[in-house]
């Protein structure tokens, strides 16, 4: 009966092709914008204009390290006479620089941006996982006096628009110490984060069985115990998921750190948009700005995909 | 249930290691101490930097305080602001390109978004590997995104005019998306939708993978037909899911900034300019800070009014 069963939800070979075929075509045509970030940041600046648009490497173009070079360099014009009159250059971007009648005189902003957004993003969902975990608990499994309304102002306060949000922020920081630090940005962050946290893992910690930690606080343990032994090892699938979108959030805020940060605590998104080069934007050099922004959580959440996938697990345990 | 650890073994270890005073401590923690203590961090942390901030912008709205002049003496106001800005047929014109951003937004990526999820749950062979691909475009920055579609946009060297161009012949210089008074408005709403479609669609799955196949056999068991199956079981049991969604998604893009502040900046003239770019401008050009305090709770508490409505009707639909 239980082989029989399994085989009356699996779809049938036709229904799979035909699911195959449409959602293969979804992602190659979404995928379109990406690969171009990609092939535009091994493209050189006349190559990434050129027009019909060139595609595929080494045959309608040469790839280069210059979007690279210029996004992790601040270069100066100079005469040809003067480079002539310089020492050899060191190769590298110093080459590709002197290529096109330059000299590279510096490292750009791009790395200290870039460690910025590392340690605010991992900071503020720490922090956001830790506060979000507890108060789901808390909202899942006690009676709190008034639990709707607390978990609609959680909610609600994630309606107040950034823009609103920022002045006052500001000033708040201006008073504490805290303005273009990074301490302040990942508190703002945790408090963006932490309403997020709390509904989704509210929804997750609900879905696993009270009678878990019942057996086990008849067995002796602890609230406490049971909290830290039984539920957060089931709920590690939900606090997973739930980190990635606030690690999602974090990394790419842009409002706020636009608004508050201008060196000191500045994050990638608003400075790749100001890289320039010569008459106008870099396009390669942004391109390489940020295929190299997306990579990090490319990679933390193909690590970590089957647990993205799983999902949620209703009712597994009940017969 | 083979994967319950052995309670017995442990507790009986925990308690043998545990000093007694502790331990009664600990077993004294009533479990309303434990829902304060878990629930209290967050509360004050959203009572310093949401609240307190709320109460300040609510106060300075009522002034003609102005950021870039500290210094300067504050006048009370009273209600002229609320009054401009509600009396105003600029800001409704606003709000109109608000709403249509809204709608079209969160219709696209709910349809697109659940159909997708239903295809990936048919789990052929690969699915993992190609849902993995689809999510990539919400992980990215919305501004740093932006900023992109900008270059993809370009109505000579653009790839999008190039590939529009390629399917239907037009003439790529002939079209510019963000140019154009009548294409921008649609530029925002595909860049969006390109971007959240993938957000709306990893709920839904989540939502289908929530259906206990149980009730698909006792349907199969009924001689339900497939499309029976559908309506009467997927959509009702994903649409808690499906509705969480819409809720924030609807909330992300009725403040929406960053990603229209780089691909449009609300132009051209005002045809894209979003409430969130209205309320930037008042605020960090104009520097009118209590007029954008004012637009601002405004604002809010239109975000807030709605939600509170869509929250009930949510949460009747998950009581069901």
């Amino acid at each position: 009966m239980s082989a029989n069963a399994h085989s009356v939800v699996e779809p049938s070979a036709g229904a799979k092709l035909a699911a195959s075929v449409l959602v293969i075509l979804y992602a190659c045509v979404a995928l379109i914008p990406l690969l171009w970030i990609g092939l535009t940041s091994i493209k050189s600046p006349p190559d990434s204009i050129a027009y019909p648009p060139k595609v595929v490497p080494f045959v309608h173009f040469t790839p280069t390290a210059e979007g690279f070079c210029n996004l992790f360099t601040t270069r100066s014009r100079q005469t040809p006479d003067y480079i002539a009159g310089l020492p050899p250059s060191t190769g590298g971007c110093d080459e590709v620089a002197r290529s096109r009648n330059m000299v590279v005189v510096g490292a750009s902003n791009y790395v200290p941006r870039f460690v910025n957004s590392l340690i605010i993003a991992f900071g503020s969902t720490a922090l956001s996982i830790v506060l979000g975990t507890a108060a789901a608990y808390a909202f899942s499994r006690f009676r709190v006096p008034l639990k709707d309304d607390l978990m609609f102002f959680i909610l609600s306060t994630r309606m107040m628009p950034p823009i609103a949000v920022a002045i006052p922020v500001f000033l708040m920081y201006r008073e504490l110490g805290l303005s273009d630090t990074r301490l302040g940005m990942i508190l703002l962050y945790t408090s963006v984060n932490v309403s997020l946290a709390v509904w989704l893992l509210k929804g997750f910690i609900d879905e696993i069985p009270r009678e878990y930690e019942e057996a086990a606080m008849i067995d002796g343990y602890t609230r406490l115990q049971a909290f830290w032994k039984v539920v957060l090892p089931q709920a590690t699938t939900g606090i997973v998921a739930t980190a990635i979108f606030c690690l999602i959030f974090a990394w790419n805020e842009y409002a706020f750190a636009v608004l508050l940060t201008s060196g000191e605590a500045q994050t990638a998104p608003p400075f790749i948009p100001i890289i320039i080069g010569e008459g106008g934007q870099d396009w390669p050099a942004v391109a390489a700005g940020t295929a190299l922004f997306l990579l990090p959580i490319l990679v933390f959440t193909v690590l970590l995909r089957k647990h993205l996938l799983r999902g949620i697990t209703f009712g597994a345990v009940r017969k | 249930m083979n994967q319950m650890p052995s309670f017995d073994s442990i507790s009986t270890r925990a308690a043998a290691a545990t000093p007694v005073r502790i331990a009664a401590r600990v077993r004294g923690l009533s479990d309303t101490a434990i829902a304060w203590l878990f629930i209290t961090p967050t509360m004050l942390l959203l009572l310093a930097i949401n609240l307190f901030p709320l109460i300040w912008t609510i106060q300075l709205s009522f002034t003609n305080y102005r950021a870039n002049r500290p210094n300067a003496p504050v006048r009370n106001v009273g209600l002229e602001h609320y009054q401009t800005i509600l009396t105003d047929p600029d800001i409704w014109a606003r709000m109109q390109a608000t709403a249509h951003f809204v709608f079209w937004t969160i219709l696209l990526q709910t349809v697109i978004g659940f159909a997708l999820a239903y295809l990936i749950d048919r789990k052929f062979r690969g699915h993992g590997f190609w849902t993995t691909l689809i999510l990539i475009p919400m992980m990215l920055s919305p501004a740093v995104v932006g900023n992109f579609w900008t270059f993809l946009y370009q109505p000579q060297i653009g790839l999008f005019n190039y590939l529009v161009s390629f399917v239907s012949g037009v003439e790529p210089a002939s079209f510019q998306m963000l140019g154009d008074v009548s294409l921008s408005p649609w530029a925002i709403i595909i860049v969006d939708t390109w971007m959240w479609t993938p957000y709306v669609m990893l709920i839904c799955l989540a939502g289908l993978r929530s259906i206990p196949d149980y009730i698909y056999e006792a349907a199969e068991v009924d001689r339900a037909s497939n499309w029976r199956q559908f309506v009467s079981i997927t959509l009702p049991m994903c649409l808690p899911f499906i509705m969480l969604a819409v809720l924030f998604r609807g909330i992300e893009n009725f403040k929406m900034f960053d990603l229209v502040n780089l691909l449009t900046a609300g132009g051209p003239g005002s045809t894209t300019e979003l409430a969130s770019i209205t309320l930037k401008r008042a605020a960090f050009e104009a520097w009118r800070t209590g007029y954008s305090s004012a637009f601002a709770v405004i604002m809010f508490v239109m975000i807030f009014g709605l939600a509170n409505i869509y929250v009930k009707a949510l949460n009747q639909v998950k009581a069901r």
